[in-house]
């Protein structure tokens, strides 16, 4: 197995140097460096010698990818993308153009992007397999029918209305919970009892249905006739055997994600206030801060590789017939 | 049977679960504190002021900052010579660290003073002498920090110093100093630092005497020095390097030289770029691993004002406290007519300031916002569209005022014209909108009569704002209110009120431009204008159409050409845009700072300036090098009205609107006044926290029956399935029976 991980940390590198090429390319079709400089200066008052300046000082005034000036390796390694991408490979993110420390940045805002994701993900897998086995245990019963009806309309609605009904609900009308805002240490629950309930509905009406078709595909199966045949409780069948067997196709969805908590959600983070690093890639996208957006794309990049390993992984765990080599 | 038993068991079990979770809230609801406070109980009742900041400010260095976000937190720590008077208006400069208004003094080329009412061509420099308060100390700072034989503590620190450093309150000792004169001529030279690359730099080298030559100077000393160090720290002492324009004459004065004459000048010493800094905090922030852990003047300003910067955390929270050194100051005991009515001079002759401690705290979503505001968890809050027609009513007047729900809460609402402008221009360089010649000008009179802003203003900004009639907005010399101050080739002045010129005059002007009923009269084809835009997002769309009815009004064609904003910045560079929309927003209350929109050697295409309808009219140019040098009267007035009038006739720009600012403020809120110009209004504010307290907790009760009715919902629900479960496992028994 040990080989086997060395070669799939092997493999990735040419997948890392892709994303970062292509990264870097879209985001300089689409900006310039004097782009960026002017939208860094703002709308006033900004010069050409300005512009030069603010280049100069993050190393914007170098060619993009090939510099014709130099002679030998020079032509790639004196670029913005040489200079740009190869310290990410040592994990150096560098610095924000506002002059702050990237990897302290990422250091600071993963503990409350974490705070969320992890309960959101823990419970939501709890409700969203208990109401799964809940289905398919009342299967072909109007609960079923209802159930499957109830996690549609949920997957039919927008995240922004179960944020901002949840908020208006629970936190204006109700008066239950902050509506927004984040605190450090236990004073952090009281903010994320909001997020966490929204985030776990939210996913409920997809997973669900996702995991119901699994059981109901494990529940015909001739282990399943035996358990039922030795006399065992229909809740013991389901969560003893069908479960456990059903964890391969779970896991795979399940694993690949666990790395990429880290990165934050989006929306959640931004409409509750959560200095998170969801948030974070949001400002970074709308101020066109290069040096964040290609530092948070390169560790997307590397938390998925963990993910997909991870999840390979974890099948030699739940399915002792599977061997990595 | 027993697993009948076992899972009645288990629902008893879990309805007394659900009892002890029911008590636990109950008995936490005893001590009032309601549940949806986001702030900590120990805050409960102290004198803080609660804000939001939506985004993260870029640059809190005075130099470098040029956004009115920003100027809210270092604008209450850092102090320039001169502020805004708090209450008068028109808005007026007063001594802030100053002692006096500084009196410019001419000079001519041999350096001979000259009169007062000098030319402005005879005078090739002024002399501003500006003299500070004595005993002003600076916040404690490490910067400071001496030891017992006098020694700076932190000026020499090496990377095994700075081992367990992270944020600057881990430097334990802190010290202070008197402010003089020096440091206000570092500052200054500061502008010209390449490695600060102040937004102001090109413009002051313009006027400051030797600005310019000293920032070629410190590029040549910097480049050298960034060499030398590598990836080190690179640190230019600007005290060896004197500037010719700007010296220290003693303790606590010093002295500025411009070029010629340039009364403007004062409302830049109003501004933070004018602040000091003290040479020893620059050398502190200056060391080796200081960059690294984001230890910088960008980040953590030190000044002498009312409020120091304790915590910036701009992911989540930024945090001003009182500076324990500040000096004696009082509240001003003289307004503008109404201020004692309103209780602005309840505190006359009281010292500032009165607020503890202001925590701003990341809201970047205008509904979460609102809610806490009304909630009273924030002071203050601005009004969103969302939220508008919940907060305002108009009433028959026509004037704006609070709803119900607002003044059952006693919410007071401020209002104030910002000295801001909103534009449509027309971008002279277009061979079809733009040039002086008289078919382009009829074309754009006959646009700006049928763009009604007016309902612009009604329809998206649900009535805030007022039309332009011209560049200058109210608040600011040279603007004229009623007749005086209309535009004549849009709005016609009828019974003593505006009224917009008919569309019948528009087809009009369109026909004698030659494109009679919307057609070009030699080809026949219908004229298709086009609008350049940078917009984003749903509104957006809605605001086109705007534009496009407006412009079909009189039978033309508008075509929308949408890009990003790069691309839209590029076009108005390179002159490829035909009709935009822009803004400005005043940098000081002079009219100078609008009419040089117009200004054309300030064209954006040909001198990369702000004049972005590229407008260039000998005439008026000649008009604004007069104007620009003098003092208000009766004669700048008089300049300024035939300026105006030139622009007005030329309509480069569709005039637009001023919008106006909507300030919500709670009955605790005390001393709010809209200053449009101060950046330190902060010390002036004061809070009342035991209402507050009060108010919160009257609001803000939990209201349960809802948590009870959706979980006997939930247990009607779950009780059809328990039975259906039973019968199963009672079936399945008997079969295996």
């Amino acid at each position: 197995m040990f080989a086997y991980i060395i070669r799939r940390i092997l493999y990735s590198l040419p997948i890392l140097i892709g994303v970062n090429l292509m990264t870097f390319s879209l985001f300089f079709i689409v900006n310039s460096p004097d782009d960026m400089a002017r939208m860094h200066l703002g709308q006033k008052r900004v010069t050409e010698g300005a512009i030069e300046k603010w280049k100069q000082a993050r190393g914007y005034d170098k060619p993009l990818i090939y510099n014709e000036a130099e002679s030998g390796v020079g032509k790639v390694t004196n670029t913005i993308f040489y200079d740009k991408s190869v310290r990410l490979f040592a994990f150096d993110f560098g610095y924000a153009d506002d002059g702050r420390p990237i990897g302290e940045d990422i250091l600071q805002r993963m503990w409350p992007s974490l705070a969320i994701a992890i309960p959101i993900f823990l419970v939501g897998i709890l409700v969203n397999i208990c109401f799964a086995l809940l289905l398919v245990f009342f299967r072909s019963t109007y609960i079923d029918v209802w159930g499957v009806v109830f996690s549609v309309v949920l997957m039919s609605i927008s995240t922004l209305f179960y944020i901002i009904g949840g908020q208006y609900l629970l936190g204006k009308l109700m008066q239950l919970v902050p509506i927004s805002g984040y605190d450090t240490g236990f004073s952090a629950f009281k903010f994320l009892v909001l997020p966490v309930i929204i985030g776990v509905i939210g996913g409920i009406g997809s997973s669900t249905r996702w995991y119901r078709t699994i059981f109901l595909e494990e529940i015909g199966k001739d282990y399943v006739r035996t358990a039922r045949a030795k006399g065992l409780s229909e809740i013991r069948v389901l969560f003893r055997h069908i479960l456990k067997n059903a964890m391969i196709p779970i896991l795979t969805g399940i694993v690949v994600i666990i790395p990429l908590l880290f990165m934050g959600s989006l929306l959640l983070e931004s409409f509750f206030g959560v200095p998170g690093l969801g948030s974070y890639t949001i400002d970074a996208i709308q101020s066109q801060d290069f040096a964040i957006v290609r530092s948070m794309v390169f560790l997307g990049s590397v938390l998925y590789i963990a993910g997909l390993l991870l999840t390979d992984i974890s099948y030699t765990m739940v399915d002792p017939r599977v061997r990595l080599g | 049977m027993s697993g009948l038993l076992h899972l009645r068991e288990k629902i008893i079990r879990h309805i007394n679960i659900l009892l002890l979770v029911y008590l636990t809230l109950l008995l936490s609801s005893c001590d009032g504190r309601p549940w949806n406070n986001p702030y900590p109980a120990v805050d409960d009742g102290k004198n803080i002021l609660y804000s939001v900041f939506l985004q993260r400010p870029k640059h809190l260095d005075p130099a470098r900052s040029y956004s009115e976000e920003e100027y809210v937190i270092h604008g209450q720590v850092y102090e320039p010579p001169l502020q805004y008077h708090y209450l008068k208006r028109p808005y007026q400069l007063e001594p802030l660290t100053a002692v006096s208004i500084p009196v410019p003094v001419y000079q001519d080329k041999v350096g001979h003073v000259l009169p007062d009412n000098a030319e402005p061509d005879q005078i090739a420099y002024t002399l501003y002498d500006i003299h500070i308060k004595p005993g002003i100390l600076y916040q404690p700072h490490p910067a400071f920090a001496r030891n017992k034989a006098g020694e700076f503590v932190y000026q020499s620190l090496t990377e095994s110093d700075l081992e367990h450093v992270k944020i600057l309150s881990d430097f334990k000792n802190r010290g202070t100093r008197e402010l003089i004169a020096r440091d206000y001529v570092y500052e200054i030279k500061r502008l010209a630092h390449p490695g600060v690359n102040s937004p102001i730099f090109s413009l002051m080298a313009d006027y400051i005497d030797g600005l310019k030559e000293y920032g070629d100077l410190l590029k040549k000393r910097y480049q050298e020095k960034k060499k030398a160090a590598g990836d080190g720290a690179v640190y230019l002492d600007l005290e060896r390097y004197p500037l010719s324009g700007v010296k220290v004459v003693d303790r606590y004065t010093y002295q500025i030289r411009i070029k010629g004459k340039y009364p403007q000048i004062l409302y830049w010493l109003a501004m933070p770029f004018f602040a000091p800094v003290a040479p020893e905090v620059d050398r502190f922030y200056s060391q080796n691993g200081m960059k690294e852990r984001n230890l910088n003047l960008d980040w953590y300003p030190v000044g002498t004002g009312a409020y120091m910067l304790e915590e910036n955390n701009p992911n989540r929270r930024m945090v001003l406290e009182k500076n324990p050194n500040f000096r004696a100051d009082y509240y001003p005991s003289s307004g503008e007519a109404g201020d004692r009515q309103a209780g602005l001079l309840d505190d006359a002759g009281k010292r500032m300031p009165f607020i503890d401690k202001v925590i701003y705290i990341l809201e970047k979503e205008s509904i979460p916002y609102w809610n806490k505001f009304l909630q009273g968890y924030y002071d203050a809050s601005g009004i969103s569209s969302d939220s508008f027609d919940q907060a305002i009513q108009f009433v028959g007047s026509g004037e704006a005022s609070l709803t119900e729900e607002m003044k059952k809460k006693r919410i007071k609402l401020l209002t104030a014209v910002e000295t801001s402008i909103f534009y449509m221009g027309f971008n002279m360089l277009d061979k079809v909108v733009g040039g002086q010649n008289e078919r382009a000008r009829k074309l754009r009179q006959a646009i700006s009569i049928a763009v009604d802003y007016d309902d612009y203003i009604s329809i998206f900004r649900n009535g805030r704002g007022i039309a332009s009639q011209g560049p200058i907005p109210p608040g600011i010399f040279g603007y004229l209110e009623g007749k005086k101050g209309h535009n004549p080739v849009t709005y016609k002045w009828e019974n003593g009120k505006l009224k917009r010129r008919s569309l019948a005059e528009a087809r009009r002007l369109l026909a004698e431009a030659g494109y009679p009923d919307g057609r070009d009269a030699k080809t026949g084809k219908p004229l298709l204008l086009h609008f350049d835009s940078a917009g984003s997002g749903p509104g957006e769309k809605a605001v086109w159409d705007w534009y496009k009815k407006q412009f079909s009004k009189i039978d033309i064609q508008l075509e929308v050409r949408n890009t990003d904003y790069n691309r839209f910045r590029s076009k108005m560079r390179d002159g490829n845009a035909q009709i935009f929309s822009w803004g400005w927003n005043a940098d000081y209350p002079d009219p100078e700072n609008f009419l040089f929109l117009l200004y054309g050697p300030n064209g954006k295409v040909k001198h990369h300036g702000e004049n972005a309808a590229n407008y260039d009219n000998p005439e008026f140019n000649k008009l604004f090098e007069k104007m620009k040098n003098m003092d208000n009267g009766s004669d700048r007035q008089k300049l300024i009205d035939q300026m105006v009038a030139i622009v007005r006739y030329e309509a480069p720009w569709i005039w637009g609107f001023h919008p106006k600012k909507f300030v919500l403020y709670h009955s605790w809120y005390l001393n709010a006044k809209l200053n449009l110009m101060a950046q330190n209004s902060l010390k002036y504010k004061k809070l009342d926290p035991g209402k507050r307290l009060a108010k919160r907790r009257a609001w803000n009760k939990p209201v349960l029956w809802p948590v009870w009715l959706m979980l006997l919902v939930l247990i009607l629900i779950i009780i059809p399935a328990v039975i259906a479960y039973m019968k199963k496992e009672r079936r399945s028994m008997n079969m295996r029976a």
